[in-house]
């Protein structure tokens, strides 16, 4: 009975065209059911049916047109025919309750009800399918227009409620009265309310129950350990931190000024009386007394071993004594024919040396040939060591120098005395970098040089003395005051306080000897001479290029004083040939202590020493010491010098030199004639050496810069004698020649500790430069010592043989005295007259 | 006193003494042939110098003490006798 299996590939037939649903009984089918809405009943149709009612699947009714209307009684009259057969008898009474006359019949083509077909049981069911239908998120794809869709969807219809359980769990939820509500009513009598309340301790103890305690136990949570336990683990370095407070401290300028603790002269006095400094000194004194011999006897740190590898050294070292030669120059131009007459170093610049060209013409010859001398200007050539064939630099003077010096303060100015009598001043400033730069480039800039300068600069006198108002004969000698000194207008030395050289002293054999002063005249000058002056200076050029540092002094130059040294026993003066001043300022070092310097340094020196040499004829020459002062005389009132207080006369010829130890400010070497002679100052009695006669003429004689004991003399013959005091003093230690002719001028000169250089010059116009060996420069152990020790037992020499000579011409005047006594009669007894004639014969024995 | 005078200028007027000082243990000069600001300075700089001679000595062997000191420079010896209460130091040019 309606059995129609679920078996969608065959076909179903159905039963009339009635609305039916059945249910679809699947035997065996383990296929769930759906549920379906209650107004729908899925049922299936046999093919037979199907062809009946006309739904035969997939022909009448397909997917997209899946509604067939059946009729009622068609359905009915199918279940009547066919009874159990029909499909639709499972259904039969709800297709009669069916109220209307057709019933919906819809084709589930995909089973989702468990059927092939559904019948729609309500009418509403059928309006409501066959118009749009709830989705029921199958694919019912109904053929519905657009339009109705939206329509249906804005209006949408209240549905009723579907129950899907949701009311139970709220009911569970909701709290009801599960039955009815209790009420009590308690009541109380009224006065014991708010009685006093009387409260009694109880013992918990007492009665069961009276307490609840909670008695701690141990849980066991917390005595757990952790077997294990997993961390990380890292190394560093021990750190510790730590912090101060610190102070801080900002620096602060403070001083302590203390002096020593000192005894008032009450407390020292007491201290000397009292016993117990007596005490002490006793007890003491001895020791000092042994210690002082002991010192005095001997000096026991003293290195005896050392001492004496130091004269051997000399010896080993450097075995050559010789002076060798280094550099000469000599220059074809300006030197022909020619002799050096003066050479000087330049103070500053090393290894510039300036010397100074003369004719070599005598007297006659110079005045036959003066008109060929004046176009030959004389010269003085500057020699550099870079460059040994050019002079770097010439000065012009008006006539042959003889002598010329640098100022020691300001090495620019450059003084020298003419063969005329006047006295020139050169300023070199402008050339000096030239000089310079010649002896610091060498051998580079040479080239350049040559190209640059194809002559050598050529500089003329800036100032010149007046022809009338210079000497009257060659200026033989000129010299620097020092620096500290000054001579005013009335022959005062005074102080010279800004430590410039400015004063000149020259002599000339016309019996004068000038001071000079560089600085202008002070001359009252009229208002007219000063505005001529000023009017003048304007226009006036330079026609020669000559600085104007001395334009005050040109041509106008006057001596500050003319001294003339009147002769000690004759009238007449000296004409003198080389002075030698003698330095006496001391060292003003201490400028701080200047102001208490200064008065007493010139009251100590109120007078200038001076040692003359001075001849009074061309072949003899004598030596003047004088204490010089300008006095007063008192009848003219003009000034005069004093006359000299000594003079000597030992050398044979011309005295040449008369220069200071550079050591010993009070020793000075002569040198003339065959011999030369070292004089002491403040010893009158003569020379306290004086060397024996030579094979030929001194010419020129120099200290050693640097050992006090020796001196070069120069000779006629071209030869340089060296003279160590302290080895030989009756020949010189070695002899050595330089040159053919004559020498005329030696200079030494310190270059460096290493470099010992010695100037010679000669006749020819030669300049040699010799290199002091080391034996020759560098002093032996107390040097000093000894020489000045050697120096008194010379003086001491001398005094001695004074004494002895006046012992003597006692003697000699007592035994003539005697003579003349015994032609008279003898009155005296003849004993003593024996005795005084042995004494006399013993003397004359041993003297 | 005057022995004292007497045996200071002994020792003064031995070849080559430049001078002597007396010294107080506090190291204040009380007599002296020397100037002044010569003498203090020898002074303080001796007097500390002593003290530390003789601690020196003493610190090696406490029952020792020190007698005399003497330096010996390259130009001077300068000689010092020490005591519980003075000081007497003595300078020398040796040699020359």
């Amino acid at each position: 009975m309606g059995a129609g299996g679920l078996n969608t590939k065959g076909r179903h037939t159905q039963l009339g065209s009635g609305y039916l649903s059945c249910t679809s009984a699947f035997s065996g089918s383990p296929q769930p059911q759906p549920c379906h809405p209650n107004d729908i009943l899925p049922l299936t149709l046999t093919s037979a049916t199907q062809e009946l009612f006309g739904c035969r699947c997939d022909e009448d009714v397909t997917g997209d047109n899946p509604y067939k209307i059946l009729r009622k009684e068609d359905i009915v009259q199918d279940m009547r025919m066919r009874a159990a057969v029909s499909d639709f008898s499972p259904m039969k009474q709800l297709v009669l309750d069916y109220p209307e006359d057709e019933l919906l019949l819809v084709y589930d083509r995909d089973f989702i009800y468990g059927s092939s077909f559904y019948l729609v049981l309500t009418a509403d069911a059928k309006e409501r399918h066959l118009k749009p239908v709830v989705a029921l998120g199958v694919e019912v794809a109904l053929e519905r227009e657009p339009s109705e869709v939206f329509a249906a969807q804005k209006t949408s219809e209240p549905q009723p409620w579907i129950s899907l359980g949701s009311e139970q769990e709220i009911e569970e939820e909701s709290v009801t009265d599960s039955r009815p509500r209790l009420k009590y009513r308690i009541s109380r009598v009224r006065r014991e309310f708010g009685a006093p309340i009387f409260f009694s301790d109880r013992n918990a103890m007492e009665t069961k129950d009276g307490f609840i305690e909670c008695t701690p136990y141990q849980d066991k949570n917390f005595s757990l350990k952790q077997m294990e336990r997993h961390t990380g683990v890292q190394t560093i370095p021990n750190l510790k931190s730590s912090s101060t407070q610190t102070q801080w401290t900002y620096p602060r300028s403070m001083c302590t000024q203390y002096e020593p603790r000192e005894f008032s002269e009450e407390k020292k006095e007491n201290c000397l009386q009292s016993e117990k400094l007596k005490n002490f000194v006793n007890s003491v004194a001895s020791r000092f007394e042994i210690a002082i011999q002991q010192n005095e006897i001997m000096d026991v740190f003293f290195d005896d071993w050392k001492a004496l590898s130091e004269e051997d050294s000399g010896y080993g070292r450097k075995a050559d004594p010789h002076l060798k030669e280094y550099q000469s120059f000599t220059d074809l131009h300006f030197s022909k024919e020619k002799t050096i007459s003066n050479i000087n170093w330049h103070p500053t610049i090393n290894g510039v040396i300036a010397v100074a060209v003369t004719e070599r013409l005598s007297f006659e010859d110079r005045i036959n040939g003066s008109t060929k001398l004046l176009l030959n200007p004389s010269l003085i050539l500057f020699w550099s060591f870079s460059d040994p064939i050019n002079p770097q630099l010439l000065l012009e003077c008006p006539d042959d120098v003889f002598s010329f010096e640098f100022c020691p303060s300001d090495p620019n100015i450059i003084v020298g005395g003419c063969m005329n009598g006047q006295v020139v001043l050169w300023d070199i400033s402008t050339h000096v970098e030239q000089l310079q730069g010649t002896r610091t480039s060498g051998g580079k800039n040479i080239a350049a040089n040559t190209n640059a300068l194809n002559e050598t600069p050529v500089v003329r006198y800036c100032a010149v003395s007046g022809i009338e108002n210079g000497h009257k004969a060659p200026i033989t000698d000129i010299q620097w005051l020092p620096g500290t000194f000054e001579v005013s207008r009335m022959g005062v030395p005074m102080e010279n306080k800004n430590g410039i050289c400015v004063q000149i002293v020259t002599c000339a054999p016309d019996c004068c000897v000038m001071f000079w002063d560089i600085r202008a005249p002070r001359v009252l000058q009229t208002m007219a001479d000063q505005r001529k002056q000023k009017v003048e200076e304007k226009p006036l050029e330079n026609p020669h290029g000559v600085p104007n540092t001395f334009k005050h002094l040109d041509l106008t130059w006057k001596p500050l004083i003319r001294v003339s040294l009147p002769k000690i026993d004759t009238s007449g003066e000296y004409s003198p040939l080389k002075i030698s001043l003698r330095d006496n300022t001391c060292d003003n070092h201490t400028g701080s202590n200047a102001g208490e310097y200064l008065p007493s340094l010139f009251l100590r020196k109120t007078r200038l020493q001076l040692v003359l040499s001075t001849t009074f004829c061309p072949q003899d020459g004598e030596l003047v010491y004088t204490d010089w002062k300008l006095e007063k005389d008192n009848d003219s009132g003009r000034l005069f010098s004093a006359k000299p207080s000594h003079r000597f006369i030992i050398h044979d010829g011309q005295v040449n030199t008369v220069r200071r130890s550079p050591f010993f400010k009070d020793i000075i070497l002569t040198v003339g004639g065959w011999t030369f002679a070292i004089w002491k100052e403040g010893v009158t009695n003569g020379p306290i050496i004086q060397s024996s006669c030579s094979q030929k003429k001194c010419t020129v004689g120099y200290w050693s810069q640097s050992r006090p004991a020796v001196l070069f003399i120069g000779k006629e013959d071209g030869n340089i004698d060296v003279w160590d005091l302290l080895e030989k003093t009756h020949e010189p230690s070695q002899t050595q020649n330089i040159t053919a002719t004559q020498i005329t001028c030696i200079k030494p000169w310190i270059v460096s500790s290493k470099q010992h250089l010695l100037a010679v010059s000669d006749h020819l116009g030669t300049l040699h430069i010799l290199e002091i060996p080391w034996t020759l420069r560098s002093p032996s152990s107390n040097e000093k010592l000894s020489m000045s020790k050697y120096f008194e037992k010379e003086v001491d020499r001398l005094v001695y043989f004074e004494k002895r000579r006046e012992m003597r011409a006692k003697e000699k005047k007592d035994y003539e005295a005697e003579e003349l006594r015994k032609k008279t009669p003898p009155v005296v007894q003849v004993l003593p007259l024996k005795k005084m004639r042995e004494a006399c014969n013993f003397h004359h024995r041993y003297t | 006193m005057a022995e004292v005078e007497e045996t200071l200028k002994r020792i003064q007027t031995h070849k080559g003494v430049i001078g002597t000082i007396v010294v107080n243990a506090e190291g204040i000069p009380i007599r002296t042939t020397l100037d002044n600001s010569t003498t203090v300075q020898y002074t303080g700089l001796l007097h500390q110098l002593t003290m530390k001679a003789r601690s020196t000595v003493r610190d090696i062997d406490p029952q020792n003490d020190l007698a005399f000191l003497r330096i010996r420079s390259k130009k001077h010896e300068i000689m010092v006798a020490p005591d519980k209460e003075y000081l007497l130091i003595v300078i020398q040019n040796p040699s020359e």
